[in-house]
């Protein structure tokens, strides 16, 4: 296509292209997968747990006593259910998913594999680290941990290990991009590459917030009493903050790895073509743009935060709720595009020519339909005082069930339909049981989230609380609470399915018929995207000073009038 | 396709001649970013729909005066029980006829005072803390919904219409121990709205 003029210096300067070879690959390979095996884990066993609490909220069953002495309270339990599916799971799937899409659709050795290497294997200390104090009831504070309720400081480290491996992840993306960048100066970057690059340069701003939660207040006071120095003390508002500086840019590190296969890999799914690629690429901008300063909007119910700022990241929350809102159409355009391709015809009778008999493309598309009520429940989230019909109720985890539970993880469902059969060189185990697996997921969590928004809403029940043992249960929450016990039926069918796929296709000696390469959709529209879509340092700059303008003046009167008076308590 | 641009660019012809009038180094000749007609419509009505949203919000904010919590004062959890603290003596004050303020201190493992009595009618401001960890209190039926933190008072106001009793129960995970009696699952209070004829009864401390 296109060829720029170089003159001879020019030519000579720009370093050459370093070809990908078969044994880069093996590495990029092997680390996806492992990633992908220690998430599955992670993820059933995690899911177990989000059964137990669901049939002992609706009193249908309470295995705590039963448990006992491995797990010793609901609570412990719902720490485990939170960690693992909702940090490990995806850190994990997100980082063996990115490095095996980034370097193909880079198609470039990566610059330096020992660093994902170690980047790997910082994330498994980090979870093994963390593990012993979660399974030992010694950190039972559930996955927000907020102070001052303190866990073991080997919780603590753990998660600091997983985070930096996830950002020595990005490092190893961010070299490789650049030295690409060296060698092809005048190139548009390749979608799934820039896209991935992009969250996780949002992620590493994110979780900056946290990071400093963790060192400067919850590590020093955890270790006091371990090196036998007095506790600095906490402060409960500060830590909040930043941990929401974190806590929201946090669910677009799940969502945007789902869109990068919605945008850029489901078209090619069903012989569609992406509709409009440079769209796609702004709608990532806006998310680093975007993400990060709306945490207050988690802290809408908080004291000592001023009702402006509250209303000030309102507006940012409901300002990232547009890159959603053209993702929409975007992707469904593009979808439409292959449907049509495919015989489709009529306004809406195309949608039954989409490739609804691949598990991997069915999968992602029930995703999506999940994700529209997801996305209406988070505006209803965001609105400041709607917020407060609604904040730490049912609602909230009947929100996020269709977000993380559903757009992310049933996404990464499908992503694994093609991702496992292509890494283990096996053929998938089987097509219907994966197309049973995406169905009984989707109604499973229809009616899972249902039950949940609704006790929420009209009943004000509580979340995060052992509702089967509290003395102010009301009959009146029986109808919603068998609505969400037909849920979990499904999901636990549909995750225990999910287990088993994956299990048999990697034990299981089917070799594949023919080979899987990964599916990359192609722009409907040739040209490519202007430069400043491809352009780092405004939307960098930009995030950098969104961050400082909406955070900075309220963070600094935090860190100032900061009154360290809370000591850290054990209180299970 | 944009996976394999480079490619073409290191091809043996890079060294040639030929320019193409997209990518030349002169900015006005930058390619733009093209918009479908339908899509162009759809980024507008997105665009339209995040305002009025925006508006809905800040317009019922203003004008019914629903409000979140803000910025009230600060106190610190080891001095509550101090004398002049108006959490030492937690419950209900009457201000003026039909006027209440309520000072609770929320703590591990129940609220003080978890039994409140009110007059229908009765206008209420509630100000709360925690003595521990962080809690949390919604009062069914009304919009109190706030944190409770230890070091912040949190502040809100209710007015109480309807006879009934309406439960508050803590929606922060605040702790339990394996095999106690109590545990943040028992942490709940209730507010009893007496009706008209019954409001003689009402005790304030």
């Amino acid at each position: 296509m296109s060829v720029h003029t170089l003159s001879a210096a020019e030519l000579k300067a720009r370093p050459t292209p370093a070809p990908l070879t078969a044994q880069d690959l093996k590495i990029v390979d092997r680390l996806a997968g492992l990633n992908v095996l220690i998430g599955v884990l992670a993820l059933s066993f995690g899911a177990l747990f989000g059964v137990f609490q669901g049939l002992e909220h609706a009193k249908v069953f309470n295995i705590y006593p039963w448990l006992q002495p491995a797990i010793k309270t609901y609570y412990q339990g719902l720490t485990l259910h939170g960690a693992l599916n909702a940090l490990v799971w995806t850190t994990f799937f997100i980082c063996g998913f990115f490095t095996f899409a980034f370097v193909r659709s880079i198609n470039r050795p990566l610059k330096y594999p020992w660093m994902s290497v170690v980047a790997f294997i910082l994330m498994v200390v980090g979870l093994l680290t963390a593990a012993v104090p979660m399974l030992t009831n010694n950190a039972s504070v559930l996955y927000t941990f907020y102070p001052p309720m303190l866990a073991d400081w080997a919780f603590y480290v753990g998660l600091v290990l997983l985070v930096v491996g996830s950002w020595v992840v990005g490092y190893s993306m961010y070299f490789t991009y650049y030295a690409w960048r060296q060698e092809n100066p005048d190139a548009r970057a390749p979608f799934i590459a820039l896209t991935s690059t992009i969250t996780m340069v949002m992620w590493q701003l994110a979780t900056l917030g946290v990071a400093a939660e963790i060192l400067f207040q919850l590590l020093p006071n955890a270790l006091a009493p371990v090196l036998g120095y007095p506790a600095p003390g906490l402060d409960a508002l500060l830590n909040r903050t930043l941990f929401w500086w974190f806590g929201h840019p946090l669910v677009y590190f799940w969502l945007l790895p789902a869109y990068v296969s919605w945008y850029a890999m489901l078209p090619a799914q069903t012989n569609g073509k992406m509709f409009s690629e440079p769209l796609g690429r702004l709608v990532f901008w806006l998310f680093l743009l975007f993400s990060t300063p709306v945490g207050f909007h988690h802290q809408f119910a908080d004291p000592g935060i001023p009702e402006i700022w509250k209303y000030i990241h309102m507006i940012f929350t409901m300002g990232v709720g547009f890159p959603s809102l053209i993702t929409a159409f975007t992707v469904v355009a593009s979808l439409e595009i292959g449907a049509r391709a495919r015989g489709g015809k009529g306004y809406l009778r195309w949608i039954g020519r989409l490739n609804w008999g691949d598990p991997s493309y069915a999968a992602q598309n029930l995703a999506m339909i999940l994700f529209i009520f997801g996305g209406i429940g988070g505006l209803i989230n965001a609105s400041y005082n709607v917020n407060m019909a609604v904040h730490n109720t049912m609602w909230v985890p009947g929100h996020f069930h269709l977000t993380v539970g559903s757009a992310t993880t049933l996404s990464f469902f499908g992503i694994s339909y093609w991702l496992v059969p292509k890494l283990t060189g096996h053929k998938l185990f089987t097509k219907w049981l994966a197309l049973a697996q995406a169905w009984t997921w989707f109604f499973g969590m229809v009616f899972f989230s249902n039950a949940y928004h609704t006790l929420g809403l009209i009943f004000s029940v509580p979340r995060r609380t052992m509702l089967g043992e509290a003395p102010y249960y009301s009959s009146q929450w029986n109808p919603q609470m068998m609505e969400s016990v037909l849920g979990l039926t499904l999901l636990s069918i549909s995750a225990t399915l999910f287990f088993a796929i994956m299990l048999f296709t990697w034990i299981l000696p089917r070799k594949l018929d023919r080979p899987i390469e990964m599916p990359v959709a192609q722009p409907l529209d040739p040209k490519p995207a202007p430069k400043w879509l491809d352009t780092w340092w405004p939307w960098l700059n930009g995030a950098i000073a969104l961050i400082i303008l909406s955070y900075g003046p309220m963070l600094f009167q935090l860190i100032r009038d900061a009154e360290f008076w809370s000591k850290g308590i054990r209180v299970w | 396709m944009s996976d394999q641009t480079h490619e073409t660019e290191h091809s043996p012809k890079t060294g040639g001649h030929s320019v193409d009038p997209q990518l030349t180094d002169d900015p006005m000749q930058e390619a733009s970013l093209h918009v479908e007609k339908w899509e162009g419509i759809w980024i507008r009505v997105s665009v339209g729909m995040t305002v009025v949203f925006i508006a809905a919000i800040t317009l019922a904010a203003l004008s019914f005066g629903i409000s979140v919590p803000g910025a009230t004062a600060r106190i610190n959890p080891a001095t509550l029980n101090d004398p002049g603290s108006p959490f030492a003596t937690p419950g209900l004050r009457e201000l003026a006829p039909g006027k209440y303020e309520a000072y609770m201190v929320a703590q591990t493992w129940n609220f003080l005072p978890d039994k409140l009595e009110v007059p229908v009618g009765a206008e209420v401001t509630f100000y709360i803390t925690a003595r521990d960890v962080v809690h949390g209190i919604k009062i069914a039926g009304t919009n109190v919904n706030m944190m409770a933190l230890p070091g912040q008072v949190s502040t809100l106001r209710a007015t109480f219409d309807t006879p009934g009793t309406y439960n508050y129960i803590c929606h922060e995970y605040c702790g339990y121990v394996a095999g106690a009696p109590i545990g943040h699952h028992t942490m709940y209070g209730q507010i009893t709205v007496l009706p008209a004829d019954e409001t003689a009864q009402v005790t304030t401390e």
